[in-house]
């Protein structure tokens, strides 16, 4: 009789624990994506808090649940600090079970938060960070880079140009890592191309004036004064240079990291003619002006490329769950890679073996106050990029993963 | 062409004149801040919040109740102002009595509040600001293409630190302004309002910082941060000039502005850091400044 209990409770047990196995494919019964990025600094129009809602609203579109368990979006402010962003991530994965992070504006942020999360065992999708470092050198086997890079610049705005007759180039350089790689890249684009470099000038991060650098490159003559800077210098830089009759002039602006919010926040008056690359905009098919309309009527904007970055990331990684049946950050992240990425954001989207998602980019003019028809009808889209020239392919981005 | 040290005269012409352009900036936000430190000896770490404040109000006036720029000139430091002497009536006056370093601390608060409510509202990328009309375009000074609305900067700020500096040395009200930090108990016993003299002030010095952020705005992005990048070297100008000598900030304002200009020939790099290495090398030499009186 006790013989026969035991047994009965053997197999109950057993059968009991392989429910369990069968039940708990979502670990603590809720997905929890995390949205780290600049919410108070310098990138807060770039992506911020509007990041966080195009989260929630891909949540809302998968439906609010995947493999009928609850899905939940917590987002932070990281204010461009790599030490305050690990903190966060380390306190997301040990404390708050959150099972992947992304947005992850600042290539420095997102250098140590992807580093963070391949030594934890969590997958990272960046979409707010431009260096090429994080599906290169320093790629993970969970990191994933979702919408632009330095690269794809460098080749939209840099190579489209030359071959728009854009052949000799003045750069004015931020004087810091991203805008000397940035400078460096594009140079390289131009000179491929059979364009000419002829001198840069480096100013300080955050210069008010920038009259003196743009007569500089006004006096040298170069049909294209790239701008290797972002935000508010760019802005300033752009602003001035309207002033100083430079594009009036016969001289053309090339923004290397501009965006729509930056175009809103400068307006069509001084940003007109303006050559810029841009993974997204929303006045380009009926699926995107859908999905920008209802993004626009949460949040008063519409969206660039960062925020309908964000937005296929989260989709894209609830699908990988509903594929792999799990959570695990193993099967999930094999799913990434093998799944195509068709969305509102990227058609015919593929991932490589280093992480870096291959899609097309655009390369944008800015359109003038006359010929705007609506507010936020901002680019006239000049030419596609297809993925395969923008991004650096797989076997050549110098990944360890991929050789 | 005829050159100076490897760049052309024509090129370093253009650079002097850009360098009087910002240095006319640093002029009047330096006065203000003197005239704060001289007369009421607040260290008043606000101003850059308040020339940010002066050209968002600019900026929200335009938008919202259609006045251009040309009132805005007025209003907007009126506005500045006024703003500035209800802070100095119901808490910077509580703080007189005490070290400077209370005044220091309680602007500074201050500014990180006015830039971090500006920052909620309007995001960081900053509004734009188109130029007024009738001074759009520009001419060919045959050395440099010079942009009319900077002409029109150098001019009316010129005047307007003229005018200040007239008013508070050579009028009435300013004796009796300089009467009551000097001596307030004998200025009260005469009959003249204490509080209010300190009151308009501060009032003054808020409405020039405004001023001075409705010139800025056609030319710089209307940003919530556009003061903080601008009060450090500000504060390095008074410095430099003497703290608390009127006419010493705005010499020092549009010499600094000059060298600042030069810098951006020779060594671009440096240009941010080059007023400080002048300020570092002025406190050697002479501690007081260059205007100030020695202690």
């Amino acid at each position: 009789m006790t013989k026969r209990l035991v047994g009965a409770t053997a197999v109950l047990a057993v059968t009991t624990a392989l429910a369990g196995v069968a039940q708990a494919q979502v670990s603590d019964d809720v997905v929890k994506i995390g949205i780290l990025n600049d919410q108070s600094g310098v990138y807060a129009d770039f992506g911020g808090l509007s990041s966080f809602e195009a989260a929630k609203m891909a949540v809302e579109d998968f439906g609010g649940r995947v493999l009928d368990k609850q899905i939940e979006v917590v987002t932070a402010d990281h204010q461009n600090k790599a030490d305050v962003a690990s903190n966060i991530a380390r306190q997301w994965y040990d404390v708050d079970q959150v099972d992947a992070i992304m947005e992850l504006t600042t290539s420095s942020v997102a250098l140590a938060v992807q580093g963070l999360s391949a030594e934890k065992d969590k997958i990272t999708i960046t979409t707010g960070a431009a260096t090429t470092t994080l599906t290169g050198e320093q790629c993970s086997p969970v990191g994933f880079h979702w919408a632009y890079d330095t690269h794809a610049l460098a080749v939209g705005t840099g190579g489209a140009l030359v071959e728009q007759g854009g052949d000799t180039w003045f750069f004015l350089t931020a004087d810091y890592a991203f805008g000397y790689s940035l400078e460096e890249q594009t140079s390289t684009f131009v000179k491929e191309k059979g364009g000419e470099i002829l001198g840069s000038v480096r100013h300080p991060l955050a210069t008010n004036d920038y009259s003196s650098f743009l007569l500089q490159a006004q006096a040298s003559g170069a049909k294209v004064i790239g701008l290797a800077n972002a935000g508010l210098d760019t802005a300033n830089a752009i602003k001035q240079a309207s002033e100083f009759g430079i594009v009036q002039g016969g001289q053309r602006l090339a923004a290397l990291l501009f965006t729509l919010a930056e175009v809103h926040g400068l307006g069509l008056e001084a940003a007109q003619g303006l050559t810029l690359t841009e993974g997204f905009y929303w006045d380009r098919t009926d699926e995107s002006r859908e999905w920008s309309k209802r993004f626009y009527d949460r949040t008063g904007k519409m969206p660039n490329m960062i925020h309908a970055g964000t937005y296929s990331a989260v989709m894209q990684y609830l699908k990988a769950v509903q594929e792999a049946g799990t959570d695990e950050t193993e099967p999930v992240a094999a799913k990434l890679h093998e799944m195509p990425v068709d969305d509102i954001f990227a058609k015919g989207g593929k991932v490589g073996a280093n992480g870096r998602m291959i899609y097309d980019m655009y390369l944008m003019e800015v359109k003038s106050p006359s010929d705007s028809q609506e507010p936020w009808d901002y680019y006239n889209v000049l030419a596609t990029i297809p993925g395969d020239e923008a991004f650096i392919a797989p076997a050549d981005s110098g990944c360890p993963l991929v050789q | 062409m005829i050159m100076i040290f490897g760049i052309p005269v024509q090129a370093l012409l253009g650079q002097l004149l850009i360098g009087l352009i910002n240095g006319s900036f640093y002029a009047i936000l330096s006065l203000g801040l003197a005239i704060i430190f001289g007369l009421l000896r607040v260290i008043n770490f606000a101003h850059g919040a308040q020339y940010m404040l002066g050209a968002f109000v600019g900026y929200l006036m335009l938008q919202h109740l259609g006045i251009g720029y040309w009132p805005a000139l007025i209003l907007v430091p009126l506005v500045v102002g006024l703003s500035g002497a209800v802070v100095e009536r119901f808490a910077l006056r509580r703080l007189y009595d005490l070290d400077h370093l209370y005044g220091l601390l309680f602007t500074f608060g201050l500014a990180l509040l006015i830039e971090g409510t500006f920052r909620y509202f309007f995001g960081a990328s900053g509004q734009p600001y188109a130029t007024p009309a009738a001074l759009s375009g520009g001419n060919n000074l045959g050395f440099m293409y010079l942009p009319n609305y900077r002409g029109w900067v150098v001019v009316i700020s010129f005047i307007v630190c003229i005018a200040v500096w007239a008013l508070i040395e050579k009028t009435k009200l300013g004796a009796y302004l300089r009467a009551a930090t000097e001596n307030p108990k004998l200025v009260q016993a005469f009959g003249v309002n204490v509080p209010l003299l300190l009151t308009l002030t501060y009032a003054i010095g808020a409405g020039l910082a405004g001023f001075a952020g409705v010139l800025a705005a056609p030319i710089y992005q209307v940003s919530p941060l556009m003061g903080s990048n601008l009060i450090i070297v500000v504060f390095a100008v008074v410095v430099v000039g003497g703290m608390g000598s009127i006419m010493g900030a705005i010499v020092t304002g549009y010499l600094l502005g000059l060298m600042e200009g030069l810098t951006k020939v020779f060594y671009p790099e440096a240009s941010n850091i080059v007023i400080f290495v002048i300020m570092a090398i002025v406190l050697l030499i002479r501690p007081a400044g260059l205007f100030g009186k020695e202690a």
